[in-house]
């Protein structure tokens, strides 16, 4: 039985999370009514001219810097021609000659160790229509809302081996990105969209295969899958002595099979030449230097960080810091209630939980560090006991609601009256003279009993310490 | 030698033009691309060793605009234009993939 | 003096002293229209009725110090490729038949500004492609010195309007010599501006490093003046320059002592008509009698320059034309089975066979093995082509030149012989490929009584030296004939 092995490299794209498109003003926000986001520019109207937005090259920088790229510092868009009615000039602008980036790397660990993904480039490029099929009427409707989002289109060099490592990698990229703030990199909602260009050659022969590429993969598990069944599908060809035919391929995740995206119509010669309507774009030393200086810590930093100054756990740090926007959230929260330890405790418990219970995502998170903070303070200064703190949480999560507030209307302190801890006590006492004679007698169950009575009186607003001693004193009294 | 435009070449180009000529059309127009094409030839008399392309003559500095929004709701101005729509969206052959 | 007979900026000067209404400028060209119009078919539409309510605000404006400019109520004319809100923009091609933008060029927004009455849109060769008029879709039009003879192109509606008194003044655009040849064809005055002088937004673009939006007019002063309203940066493009705006009101009628002209050789080669040869020498003789310094000196890349615009104007138009297919406005064929074929019918019914000829010869350019070979080698002629122009104008001020080897040929001879036709560029489209600025201005008439062109090209931003150089050429020439016989005014 011959051993193959898969090469793979990948091309993912990444809608940026700018304002506005990246040759015109219109918002990039998702999901507003068909062409609603249009301007002549980005529905290809005659006469219309591009203008590049700068926050655009600025993600793309930061990107670039974040995957140890060089920096072409004269790059410029060229013009890649294909007719297809979601783009709307049949042109895109994109960049193929001088790309913003070049030979970068990104490290990756799976089950067999760490690894270096090397990059081949990174581009900037502008983001084509929705088109919908239309079941009723057997046509196609198109959406410009998207045309002209802009997308970093990152290319690696041929370095995966697994569908582990390719997970691995974009669950990388897709961390790096969040932590950049340069893009929420949701596979599901397409603002991170992943090509797999999959090979297989014999184990040793250093005698690379065709590769093909595969396209449509909405999830990691639709990316696992359809590595696994191209590189079943190629070995068959090889094995029957058939070739491997250099092609597109769809995935389709519900036949778990790909088929050949092929059209007579398809050039796939794409012209491309520098676009005329767009000047080179230069980047200086002191533009690279500045992101340089103002890169936020990425999520490797900050996971050592953890460990090495707040004294977490290697797991909690891990499980912290899979989201940018929850560490952050953590990191502030600990700041204020200046209590890390205890910090990490609550994100790791009640936070996570509620996450779960709530089918929300991390992302989504959003209730005010300084509410959690001063709760996290109250129970350490004995002002609500662990059990309601946990309800109060409920409302912050949910409706950010000021935990003082909260405790206060609702009566969930824990009281330090004294006179009021005697008077429950004695009513309980009073009501329950059978036990009573069995508590004095040193019955240790009943104490338990008493107690219990006694919080459930007080609704939990007392320390069980406070209830434990009162009861204890008095039994000390009726002893003597 | 200029190259030759054969049927092959010219399938190609209108493949790639999104255009259809037919019979006297077809010849006459690859009849004139040949000759155009020969004429351009000249160009390999002139000797461009060393020297750069020039797609930008000017453009030393850089044109940006910045990431605000100024374009509002422009549906009805750019649908108007459309030949066929439905439901607020541009209406297409069928598409592939 | 007949209203007809003044240029633009005397009528615009009688209009702000009270001595004649805005709609008297309006009705003097309407009533040439409906005189001449049939015959020399220079518009594609009229806005007669938006003229006059036009011509009404524009004199209350003026009257309340709105505007105060010196075109202020000049009806001008718009080559059909430039695009005005809520009017057909055709670009003369079928494709775009009933076009209407519901936006507009920004030098639309700057005529507007300037109190300028629009009178309506000119013919032009079919999306600027062509040196005759004749591609364009919606019929031919004529020259109005002699109405069997084109006009030139592309922009040949706007020059002949100009020429037959249909409008005061005209935009055109100008690729490789779109507004420069039908200038000197129809014996007008016509500016091709340094390349991202003029906003290019709203004009439909054919090659997009070569195009510029410029002037057409009775005279130097007062293309100098059009160029002034319509020059200046504009964010909405990207290659619109931040730069000084050319001046007018340089026309003093100085002399031209201590300027240097040069004249290449190369341009003098066989295959120019002795008229065109016979004024070009005698308008050498002219300046020189003004105190200027003429030589001639060699340009060896004249040979190359055809060749290197025709590779990169088609490759860039065979880009630009692309979003015309039926998806999103326009036409779209009629009958189509599937998106392939309705693209390939739309496009090959919409456009005409010009236009598909250069799309394709600009696809084979760029298109996989013959990049480099083509498009690369043209861009690297370009960069030698404009050292050299560059090295000239070390030496000389302006660049003197013929605009064509011959003057307006007879219609419907040009387009048997697309290669010849295109030939006839040799002393424009190098212009355009280095970005550099040129004046066409008329030098006298050749032995049929047809207009023959002179052409004053200068350094980039140079237009302040053109305009003063043509100035003093316009004065010491005297007066030219109009098409109308009746003489226009300098």
């Amino acid at each position: 039985m011959k051993q193959y092995e898969t090469v793979i490299g990948l091309e993912v794209h990444i809608e940026l999370a700018t304002k506005t498109k990246i040759f015109c003003g219109c918002s990039t926000e998702f999901g507003g009514e068909p062409n609603t986001h249009t301007c002549p520019v980005c529905a290809g109207m005659p006469g219309a001219l591009p203008v590049l937005n700068r926050q655009v090259v600025e993600f793309a920088l930061k990107a670039g810097i974040a995957a140890n790229c060089q920096i072409n510092q004269l790059c410029r868009f060229d013009r890649k021609n294909y007719f297809y009615p979601d783009n709307p000039q049949n042109y895109q602008i994109s960049q193929l000659y001088l790309p913003v980036c070049h030979d970068g790397w990104i490290e990756i660990e799976t089950s067999t160790g760490k690894k270096k993904i090397r990059i081949h480039e990174m581009h900037m490029e502008e983001d084509a229509g929705k088109l919908i099929h239309d079941e009723w009427e057997d046509c196609s409707l198109v959406d410009y809302n998207r045309s002209g989002v802009p997308l970093i289109e990152i290319v690696s060099e041929p370095d995966m081996r697994s569908a582990e490592e390719v997970i691995s990698y974009l669950d990388k990229l897709r961390c790096m990105m969040q932590y950049l703030g340069v893009s929420d990199c949701k596979l599901q909602e397409g603002s991170m969209r992943a090509d797999v260009n999959l090979s297989v050659c014999e184990a040793g022969s250093g005698v690379w295969g065709t590769r093909t590429e595969m396209k449509n993969l909405n999830s990691f598990k639709a990316i696992t899958r359809a590595i696994e069944a191209e590189r079943e599908r190629q070995i068959e060809l090889l094995e029957m002595g058939k070739p491997v035919i250099q092609e597109t391929r769809r995935w389709d995740d519900n036949k778990e099979s790909s088929r050949a995206m092929r059209s007579k119509e398809d050039a796939r010669d794409y012209r491309y030449f520098p676009d005329p309507d767009l000047p080179p774009v230069h980047i200086s030393d002191e533009w690279i230097q500045r992101i340089r200086n103002t890169q936020p810590e990425l999520r490797e930093e900050k996971q050592q960080r953890y460990q090495d100054e707040l004294g977490l756990s290697d797991y909690d740090a891990r499980v912290l810091t899979e989201s940018a926007h929850l560490a952050a959230l953590f990191e502030k929260t600990a700041e204020l209630s200046q209590n890390p330890k205890k910090t990490a405790a609550w994100f790791m418990g009640e936070v996570l939980r509620l996450i779960k219970e709530y089918g929300t995502e991390p992302e989504k998170v959003c209730f005010s560090p300084k509410h959690l903070a001063r709760l996290i303070c109250m129970v350490e200064e004995k002002k609500v006991s662990p059990a309601n703190a946990k309800k109060v949480f409920e409302h912050i999560f949910d409706e950010d609601t000021d935990p003082e507030a909260f405790v206060r209307e609702h009566g969930l302190g824990i009281v330090q009256d004294a006179d009021l801890l005697q008077r429950v006590l004695q009513k309980v006492l009073a009501e329950n003279p059978g036990p009573l004679s069995e508590l004095l007698g040193g019955k240790e169950k009943v104490f338990g009993f008493f107690v219990g009575q006694m919080m459930r009186e007080l609704k939990g607003t007392a320390s069980p310490e406070a209830v434990r001693e009162a009861l204890m004193e008095e039994i000390k009294k009726n002893r003597r | 030698m200029a190259k030759i435009i054969d049927d092959e070449t010219m399938e190609n180009v209108c493949l790639l033009a999104k255009l259809s000529l037919e019979g006297e059309e077809r010849e006459a127009a690859r009849a004139e691309m040949q000759k155009m094409l020969t004429y351009v030839e000249k160009l390999d008399q002139l000797d461009t060793e060393g020297t750069e392309p020039l797609s930008h003559i000017f453009g030393s500095e850089n044109v940006f605009r910045e990431d605000e929004i100024v374009n509002g709701n422009q549906k009805d101005a750019m649908l108007f234009h459309a030949p066929r729509t439905k439901d607020g969206q541009y209406h297409v052959p069928k598409t592939i993939g | 003096m007949e209203l007809s007979q003044m240029t633009a900026l005397e009528l615009s000067r009688n209009i702000r002293e009270r001595k004649i209404s805005v709609s008297d400028g309006v009705e003097s060209v309407f009533a040439q229209i409906r005189k001449k119009e049939k015959k020399i078919h220079a518009y594609l539409d009229l806005f007669e009725e938006d003229a006059y309510k036009r011509a009404e605000q524009v004199q209350k404006g003026i009257a309340q110090g709105i505007y105060t400019g010196p075109l202020a109520g000049v009806p001008i004319a718009v080559k059909d490729n430039i695009c005005i809100k809520g009017k057909k923009t055709t670009c003369a091609s079928r494709i775009l038949e009933n076009f209407i933008p519901t936006y507009q060029a920004e030098v639309i927004d700057r005529l507007e500004q300037a109190g300028m009455i629009l009178i309506g849109k000119t013919n032009m060769d079919e999306f600027a492609m062509g040196s005759t008029t004749e591609t364009s879709a919606f019929g031919v039009t004529t020259n109005p010195w002699n109405t069997a003879h084109v006009p030139g192109g592309s922009s040949g509606g706007s020059c002949a309007a100009v020429a037959a008194g249909e409008a005061y003044m005209a935009l055109g655009s100008d690729t490789g010599g779109s507004i420069r040849q039908p200038s000197a064809f129809c014996g007008v005055t016509g500016i091709k501006p340094t390349y991202g002088t003029v906003s290019r937004y709203g004009l439909v673009a054919y090659a997009s490093s070569l195009d510029q939006i410029g002037p057409v007019g009775k005279n130097t002063e007062d293309c100098a003046a059009l160029l002034q309203v319509i020059a200046g940066h504009d964010q909405k493009d990207s290659t619109s320059l931040r730069r000084e705006l050319p001046k007018f009101g340089l026309t003093s009628g100085e002399d031209l002592k201590g300027m240097k002209f040069g004249v290449p050789e190369e341009y003098m080669a066989e295959g120019m008509e002795e008229g065109v040869r016979n004024t070009f020498l005698a308008s050498l003789k002219l300046l020189e009698e003004l105190g200027a310094d003429v030589e001639f000196f060699s340009m060896k890349t004249t040979e190359y320059v055809i060749p290197a615009y025709y590779i990169i104007a088609s490759a860039e138009a065979s880009s630009n034309l692309e979003r015309f297919d039926g998806v999103k406005y326009g036409f779209r064929a009629a009958e189509y089975k599937g998106l392939y074929d309705m693209y390939r019918k739309t496009r090959t019914q919409g456009f005409g066979k010009e236009v598909k000829r250069r799309i394709m010869l600009g696809s084979f350019v760029l298109s996989s093995g013959y990049y480099d070979a083509y498009y690369l080698k043209a861009l690297k002629a370009k960069a030698i082509i404009k050292k050299e122009f560059d090295q000239a104008f070390e030496k000389y001020d302006v660049i003197l030149a013929p605009v064509a080897p011959h003057t307006a040929p007879k219609l419907g001879e040009s387009l048997k012989d697309p290669l010849a036709m295109y030939l006839g560029d040799i002393y424009t489209v190098a212009v355009n490929l280095c970005a550099l600025p040129a004046i066409s201005l008329p030098g006298g008439l050749d032995g049929r009584g047809l207009p023959v062109g002179f052409q004053m090209i200068g350094p980039c931003f140079g237009e302040n030296t053109l305009i003063r150089a043509a100035s003093a050429f316009e004065n010491a020439r005297g007066t030219f004939p109009s098409a109308e016989k009746g003489g226009i005014k300098i």
